[in-house]
């Protein structure tokens, strides 16, 4: 049996870490249940969607285009382009984690942009453990779905959320996860040619049809943009 | 507590999707060699993304959103997300009472 002599002090690490994102996370987690509530969701598909889901942008993209029937097909879609940065994400960290297959099939079921940037953080001065990483990641779920539960069931007597501007709220985290990843020139590039086709799609066409077109204009404004590499 | 049909599939399929998203860089690690123009293409994806996401809300509702949104950039080019978050917000409810 192997032995872990850091097993405790790396539990503890992670979730020091995770403090204080999983304290950013309490307000965005009330909105999150309380604007989903908003769009008809019960309490409990709220609580299922955190728990399995469990990636805050994808869902809240899911409820602005969330209708009656359900677009399945367009959710699903949705919610692959924005989180196919996942893949990216996975396969980096996946080269600094010291834990098996097994152990990374389970663990990396809970990779959100925050515990992925606080382990990757980690990984250049230490090894990321299956201990830090599962204990950062266990109390940074169950955080998102007791906050976004707890949210459906006060949201829905709180009434609209347009009194509050809590409508507008979610827009304003976009914009400010957005400004995470301005780079340069490039990145406005990206965002002006996604948002003004978007939101010219939404306009004559409709949703949720604005999302992939907005994406793949920003997506191939940067293909055209970036330098074309010689050949070798 | 009340689960709808149409409701648990799309939760179902998110789930996966998101799952499958999270650990096909497991089977990618060491593989992905990204360069030049697809490498600007896959990173460009997130903001792309998620500029296409809000650009309804934040440019063609209304002015009082349109103005929001663009106080709420330039307060997230010098504040924390959560103090970014609370002034967008209290900008837009701000906007719609003079505006409306």
């Amino acid at each position: 049996m192997t032995r872990h002599p850091h097993l405790w002090s790396d539990i503890r690490d992670g979730i020091r870490d995770v403090a204080a994102p999983g304290i950013a996370a309490i307000p965005i987690g009330l909105l999150f249940g309380a604007v989903a509530a908003g769009k008809g969701l019960s309490a409990a598909e709220v609580t299922l969607m955190s728990a399995l889901v469990f990636a805050g942008g994808a869902q809240f993209a899911a409820i602005e285009i969330w209708s009656t029937p359900v677009p399945v097909a367009a959710l699903a879609f949705s919610t692959l382009l924005i989180n196919l940065r996942h893949v990216l994400m996975s396969a980096s960290l996946a080269r600094k984690v010291a834990f098996g297959r097994g152990a990374r099939l389970l663990g990396f079921a809970v990779m959100a942009d925050e515990n992925w940037a606080l382990a990757e953080r980690r990984a250049l001065r230490a090894p990321v453990s299956f201990a830090y990483w599962g204990g950062m990641g266990l109390v940074f779920w169950l955080n998102w779905v007791f906050w976004s539960a707890l949210g459906a069931v006060i949201g829905a007597a709180m009434g609209p959320p347009e009194r509050f501007g809590a409508d507008f709220a979610f827009t304003a985290l976009f914009i400010g996860l957005i400004a995470t990843f301005v780079t340069g020139r490039g990145t406005l590039l990206v965002i002006a040619a996604s948002g003004i086709t978007a939101a010219l799609v939404h306009r004559f066409i409709g949703a949720p049809w604005h999302v992939a077109a907005g994406a793949i204009a920003g997506i191939a404004a940067a293909y055209l943009a970036a330098p074309r590499e010689d050949a070798p | 507590m009340s689960l709808d049909g149409a409701t648990l599939a799309a939760i179902l399929a998110m789930a996966l999707i998101t799952y499958a998203t999270r650990t096909a860089g497991l089977a990618l690690a060491g593989r992905l060699a990204l360069a030049g123009r697809a490498k600007a293409a896959f990173e460009a994806i997130p903001p792309a993304v998620l500029t296409a996401v809000i650009a309804p809300t934040a440019l063609a509702t209304g002015w009082p959103e349109t103005l929001a949104a663009a106080i709420t950039a330039l307060a997230a080019t010098r504040l924390p997300l959560l103090a970014t978050i609370a002034l967008g917000v209290a900008a837009v409810v701000g906007l719609r009472a003079v505006m409306a």
